[in-house]
């Protein structure tokens, strides 16, 4: 099962922090790979607010087709980081890792956000599309303000590799996912946490409903359901669909993905409307022993389980900083002053939702609304 | 050659027993004579006789050969095509001595001869096919283990509970935010289509006249148990000819789709009935087509049309009842079709799911493409080449008609192909459990994209011990001589037959089929949503098969 270290924080801190949780929980990944994305960042991008970095891999055939890929669509290129890579046994070195900020081309700059992010996400699958087959191009996120690096490895070697603990690279929320490959092939997109526009989620547990799902999102006509090398990307565009698409509060997703029963659903008191969700949705029920951790656009981060889920997660930490870890030991080793009786298990019907800036903690109840 | 002197000629009109669907055989030596079996028999195929028998006695120490003559009686079947043994073996039942049982000729050349005066062959039952069918073929592989944990089937809890309705798209929700929360806001007056929550196995269109007073009986009885005591939702149609009008306007309507079909037999009582119903029924079901005999109209032979059939379908006495092929309202499907199920669906307020159905056929993505596009279209049900029936010509029932598996899989991809699939919701029928798999072959459907199916021959077999079977046992139901009393309105038959024994065995199949439903999704980890489509659970041992229903081929 793979483990999960999400840390979120009114201060910027380095990844090596997650990195160091996914160590502890050490047991449980099998060094297939590791997948970080980082959101409100800082160091060199924080003057680069709002200008969308695109994250990847390129071979050297690759960074020059990207290149004329976005001179062409008028993306001009304000800045580059590159990892200084750091030779370690048992992790194999591609050409070149980068996170570029670019700006938009000048006819985008003053289009409303949403018309930005279409073109983002549309830039990020045709560049996807021309180097998937021969692997010289990998983009994982193309948006302003997150960065996603992802290799295969042992997450701590993959930090040294990467230089985490020395090239300052920081961020307010960072994700990590330490894999336990049940994806039969260990592959770069099959590799959580995954991000579409604005919303980021990482998952354990085999989701089987998945074929279902697939087809249900593939079939919605929106261009960036697509992919789905891992089952726990649906987790992801499901909550975007939720979200972005539909228009709902974010705890609904929780009402998606693990519908009530029509029992439950008559004690709460938006049952109409939840029974409409419930049946049109219905493809989009998980049914699998799952947990789902994620975030939204506004920095807000979550925790949901399946009711088959048999250990849950767990959410702790003090005002300010907060860690939401798929074992405890993980969340020790990130926030160890911290009160631990404070600490949340969530249950079948909970969803922790940590407010943006790491405000403060709130478990909603599904069976109240 | 010797010549055929003091032979009689039969000019080749006398057939003989090899020609035969059924040999009996009877032991001279267990026989009692006691009659039961020639008096039972529903086709008079067996009857008494009397032989003369000559032996050769010898008695004393020196032999002294003399002939005697015995007069003797036997059983002995008769070769009369008319009269043929069916098989049925209800003589065999009664016999108190096991002394007769018919047995299955596999030579048989019956269907070269049963043509009798210029007619086809007519019977009941499904197609006389007793191969493996797709769905038996089929296997559910995908087996969580230790990345996902297989689940408890007898411990955990599991929602086997599907949706029969239009469901609107997630789009076109009419929703706004207040306070935080989602309410209904229909200021537009949007149409949100009825919807009900059902057992995704149905009992199938059957009619109040082609079933016996206590078959019909005994399944809306075991129907109504089954909602009232043990909360599993089944629902049942009822066939062309209407409903009895006390159940009309009972509470317990609400449990039962009525069917309308070409002949709209029954439904004057039951527009009668509509200002005194107290319930909406769970559906109405427009037939169009039926799986067994694709193309054909309903018939309930004149022989069945008893007082009480009269009274319900609103007809005379002793008339046959033929239902046309097609709705003679139905000049195309954009047109008329669309038209029906509007009407139908005003006649209730809009507040029950109206819904057609069709024979299994190449052109049902044609029919749901277009239903697909009819915002009150409540599902589709596709009723397969499998199908029964209580009466139609063999060859119908033998040689027209569409294989459910693929039919129902295609439709359901071409509706993932438009975003549909959750929409629309298909109902498979025909061959399910035709070797008793009930729950294995509806679990097989769903994951292929049913949302729900629907057994008809099955249920007469398993709660009524009907006698018919894929190597033409029976099949007598066209008659009203069913010797089981399941397709007769016959009292001295159909008097065989306890209703509340039915009943129960209907209690006890969907128990049953519902402890085999989680023994299926739970290993597949599956327990609050029905796997509708889920197609990586299923393999196939052909590749052609796996190919054509979009599935893996293990072997």
């Amino acid at each position: 099962m793979c483990r999960l270290a999400a840390i979120t924080s009114n201060k910027y801190f380095s990844p090596m922090e997650n990195i160091l949780a996914l160590e502890t929980m050490k047991e449980g990944h099998d060094g297939s790979g590791l997948g970080l994305t980082l959101k409100d960042l800082g160091g060199e991008f924080e003057e680069f607010k709002g200008y969308p970095v695109m994250s990847g891999i390129c071979s050297k055939e690759g960074i020059g087709v990207l290149d004329e890929f976005m001179d062409k669509h008028g993306f001009k290129l304000k800045h580059v980081w590159t990892p200084k890579i750091k030779k370690v046994k048992g992790v194999i070195p591609r050409d070149y890792y980068f996170a570029r900020v670019y700006d938009y081309p000048a006819h985008y700059r003053n289009k409303p956000m949403h018309e930005k992010e279409d073109l983002l996400m549309n830039t990020r699958l045709a560049l996807r599309k021309i180097g998937e087959p021969d692997e010289s191009i990998f983009v994982f996120s193309f948006y302003p303000d997150v960065i996603t690096l992802k290799e295969v490895g042992d997450p701590l070697q993959l930090g040294e590799f990467f230089g985490l603990d020395r090239n300052g690279l920081k961020a307010k929320v960072i994700f990590a996912q330490g894999r336990q490959n049940t994806n039969y092939q260990i592959y770069l997109y099959a590799c959580h946490p995954f991000f579409i526009q604005g919303f980021c989620s990482m998952t354990n547990g085999e989701n089987t409903a998945f074929v279902p799902i697939r087809e249900f999102l593939m079939s919605r006509g929106f261009p960036g359901y697509m992919g789905y090398n891992s089952d726990s990307e649906t987790f992801t565009h499901i909550l975007h669909y939720t979200v972005r698409q539909l228009g709902f509060p974010l705890t609904y997703y929780k009402d998606v993905i693990t519908p009530l029963k029509p029992s439950e659903i008559e004690q709460r008191k938006d049952s109409d409307a939840l029974r409409l969700i419930k049946q049109s949705l219905r493809p989009l029920c998980i049914d699998g022993p799952n947990v789902v951790i994620g975030y939204t656009p506004d920095g807000a981060c979550f925790m949901l389980h399946d009711s088959k889920k048999l250990r849950p997660g767990v959410v702790g930490g003090v005002k300010g900083k907060y860690a939401l870890m798929s074992e405890e030991c993980g969340l020790d080793s990130a926030i160890p002053k911290r009160d631990k009786s404070k600490d949340i298990f969530p249950m079948k019907y909970d969803m922790v939702i940590v407010s943006s800036q790491a405000e403060g903690v709130k478990v909603w109840n599904q069976l109240k609304g | 050659m010797e010549p055929a002197q003091g032979i009689r000629l039969d000019h080749n009109y006398q057939l003989s027993l090899r020609e035969f669907p059924y040999i009996i055989r009877w032991r001279d030596d267990r026989c009692k004579r006691c009659g039961r079996c020639t008096a039972v028999c529903p086709v008079k195929a067996i009857e008494p006789t009397v032989k003369v028998q000559r032996f050769v006695k010898s008695e004393g120490p020196v032999p002294t050969p003399t002939a005697v003559r015995n007069i003797t009686h036997v059983v002995e079947q008769v070769t009369d095509m008319e009269r043929y043994c069916t098989g049925c073996g209800t003589c065999t039942l009664v016999c108190p001595n096991e002394a007769i049982e018919p047995e299955f000729n596999p030579q048989n050349k019956f269907l070269h001869y049963k043509n009798k005066g210029g007619e086809g062959y007519k019977r009941g039952g499904r197609r006389n096919d007793p191969a493996i069918s797709t769905l038996d073929r089929l296997k559910f592989t995908r087996i969580s283990m230790l990345t996902d944990p297989a689940l408890d089937a007898g411990r955990h809890e599991f929602r086997v509970r599907t949706l029969l309705g239009r469901i609107l798209p997630p789009e076109e929700l009419p929703l706004k935010i207040t306070d935080g929360g989602l309410v209904v806001d229909n200021v537009n007056g949007k149409f949100i289509p009825p919807v009900r929550e059902i057992y995704p196995i149905m009992i199938g269109s059957m009619s109040v006249g082609a079933l016996s007073p206590p078959m019909w009986e005994g399944l809306a009885m075991g129907v109504a148990y089954l909602n009232e005591v043990e909360r599993i939702p089944v629902v049942m149609c009822s066939g062309e000819g209407g409903m009895p009008p006390r159940l009309l306007k009972s509470k317990y309507l609400k449990y039962f789709i009525i069917q309308i079909a070409s002949g709209y037999f029954g439904w004057d009582e039951i527009i009668h009935a509509l200002p005194y119903m107290v319930e909406a029924p769970a559906a109405i079901e427009i037939k169009y087509g039926q799986g067994a005999k694709p193309g054909d109209g309903g018939l309930l032979m004149a022989q069945k049309v008893l007082k009480l059939i009269a009274n319900i379908r609103g007809v005379p006495q002793f008339v046959d009842l033929a239902s046309p092929p097609t709705h003679q309202t139905k000049y195309s499907i954009e047109e008329a079709v669309a038209k029906m199920i509007q009407s139908m669906s005003m006649a209730w307020g809009f507040r029950v799911p109206v819904y057609p159905k069709i024979s299994g056929t190449k052109t049902a993505r044609a029919v749901l493409n277009n239903l697909a596009r009819n915002p009150y279209a409540a599902a589709l049900s596709i009723d397969g080449e499998d199908g029964g029936t209580g009466a139609a010509y063999n060859v119908s029932m033998d040689k027209m008609g569409h294989p459910i598996a693929s039919n129902l899989r295609e439709c359901y991809l071409d509706l993932v192909k438009q975003g549909k699939q959750n929409e629309l919701p298909l109902i498979a029928a025909g061959g399910i459990a035709k070797k008793g798999n009930l729950a294995a072959n509806a679990a097989a459907l769903i994951m292929l994209g049913a949302s729900a199916v629907s057994i008809g021959k099955y249920i007469m077999q398993a709660t009524a011990d009907c006698f018919g079977d894929e190597y033409n046992r029976c099949n007598l139901c066209n008659t009203g001589k069913c010797p089981r009393g399941i397709t007769t309105q016959d009292p001295k038959l159909y008097r065989r037959l306890d209703s509340d024994r039915v009943a129960e065995r209907v209690v006890e199949v969907f128990k049953a089929a519902d402890v085999e439903l989680r023994k299926i999704f739970a290993p597949m980890g599956r327990s609050t949503e029905l796997p509708i489509g889920m197609s990586d659970g299923l393999s196939i041992d052909d590749k052609a098969m796996a190919e054509r229903l979009e599935i893996s081929y293990a072997c």
